[in-house]
């Protein structure tokens, strides 16, 4: 066989949240230390399509990157019966839990990025001792919006135009044009009222001020980098984060927005290999 | 040639005088517009410009105000804002219209209808200069 065919491998798991069978659908590849991966708001796994096919993190870490329940090829669950969707704190992060335990995962890093970076933040203060580190793309506790979330989801605009208008200017101008169009396709296809619902954790009931400086990093490395284009959560955001938390890593990333891991891969790669290459000693 | 020492009213505007032109020369940007019909009020805080958009091009774009004339949004920048947003490479910050808006360089003000339905088409039509000039950081 001559055809290139990359090395991930996607299944589906069925995990209970919230008293609710969700079919889980993940993509993973390598052996090694379980890295979990966490896709941004109103977008899937494919974001990390290529740290998956990276040969040489895979060779130390198994790397695992799902679908959220509504997000990708995760459908919302069976129950669901047309009421809006939210994503909460509470379901967040039993989400997350709920799917490491599935799959026995014993102490995988969490790398999230922005709703995933906020909720590793979250991971950090309520079950530090379940991970063997942590890992927070585009994270703070807080940061101000910058739109009304209500142009989102409405019968007389397109959401996926509008959804995917409205995070272009997240991305970094030096980012490869195709990479660029990838990650706002994802946004494109999302399904109506998902990313608003997302943005209600985002906005609305996952404000973490006053709670992360209680963040044991000893109990669990926290790492923290930032893309200097992502005028969403600011470097500034995340440099006030950090300094919240002792012992937290910051880092701000040249040439890279709100995406890095799928707007340029290569540059994020500069960035992530020292933090992955630390954790594993 | 606009830099960013000399950002003011005019430079601004002798730039908005050409995005028309430009825009005639990016059909897939007018193909992204031809369902948009709108009038909107576009430019420096102080000296914008009345813009009558059909099916995606420019048909008209006068120095406001002018007598009576109705529009349904606006979106005014300071002169450096633009200046910095039509750089070839923005730098942090200035890069994105709803950058500008958040760092309160720009204001977006009536009925955002248009607009938002035709968010990428506004954010490509008003970068268009980034093409053409060459700008110096000053």
């Amino acid at each position: 066989m001559t055809a290139k065919i990359e090395p991930m491998v996607g299944r589906y798991v069925h995990v209970e949240i919230e008293g609710e069978n969700n079919r889980i659908y993940f993509e993973e590849n390598g052996a090694g230390i379980p890295l979990v991966c966490l896709h941004t708001a109103g977008s899937d796994g494919r974001q990390w399509r290529h740290l998956l096919s990276d040969e040489e993190f895979t060779k130390h870490f198994r790397i695992i990157a799902f679908d959220m329940p509504w997000h990708g090829k995760s459908n919302p669950p069976a129950g669901w019966n047309g009421e809006e969707y939210r994503l909460t704190t509470a379901r967040y992060t039993e989400s997350i839990r709920a799917f490491c335990k599935a799959l026995s995962l014993e102490k995988p890093v969490v790398m999230g990025c922005s709703i995933g970076g906020r909720i590793v933040l979250n991971l950090a203060i309520e079950h530090a001792r379940e991970f063997r580190a942590l890992i927070g793309l585009e994270a703070a506790d807080f940061q101000a919006p910058w739109y009304d979330t209500d142009w989102l989801n409405r019968s007389d605009v397109h959401g996926g135009e509008v959804c995917a208008a409205l995070v272009s200017g997240l991305i970094a101008p030096q980012s490869p044009q195709s990479a660029r169009r990838e990650t706002l396709w994802c946004y494109k296809q999302s399904g109506p009222g998902v990313f608003k619902g997302d943005l209600y954790f985002y906005r609305v009931d996952g404000d973490l001020r006053g709670r992360i400086e209680g963040i044991d990093t000893t109990a669990c490395p926290l790492y923290l980098l930032t893309g200097e284009y992502d005028f969403s959560c600011a470097p500034d955001d995340t440099r006030r984060t950090a300094a919240a938390v002792k012992g937290a890593c910051v880092t701000i990333m040249e040439q890279l927005g709100h995406f890095p891991m799928s707007e340029n891969p290569e540059q994020f790669r500069r960035y992530i290999a020292p933090v992955l290459k630390e954790i594993l000693g | 040639m606009t830099s960013l020492s000399n950002a003011s009213d005019a430079a601004v505007a002798s730039v908005f005088v050409e995005i028309p032109a430009l825009l005639d020369r990016a059909p897939e940007l007018i193909l992204r517009g031809r369902s948009l019909d709108c009038e909107c009020l576009l430019g420096s805080m102080n000296k914008p410009f009345h813009v009558s958009i059909r099916q995606g091009q420019i048909i008209d774009l006068t120095p406001a105000p002018v007598l009576m004339r109705s529009w349904r949004f606006s979106y005014r920048a300071s002169p450096l804002a633009w200046v910095e947003y039509w750089q070839a490479v923005p730098r942090p910050g200035w890069h994105d219209l709803f950058a500008l808006t958040k760092r309160g360089e720009a204001v977006l003000e009536g009925d955002l209808h248009p607009f938002m339905t035709h968010l990428q088409y506004f954010k490509d039509l008003l970068a268009l200069p980034r093409l053409r000039h060459s700008v110096v950081s000053s």
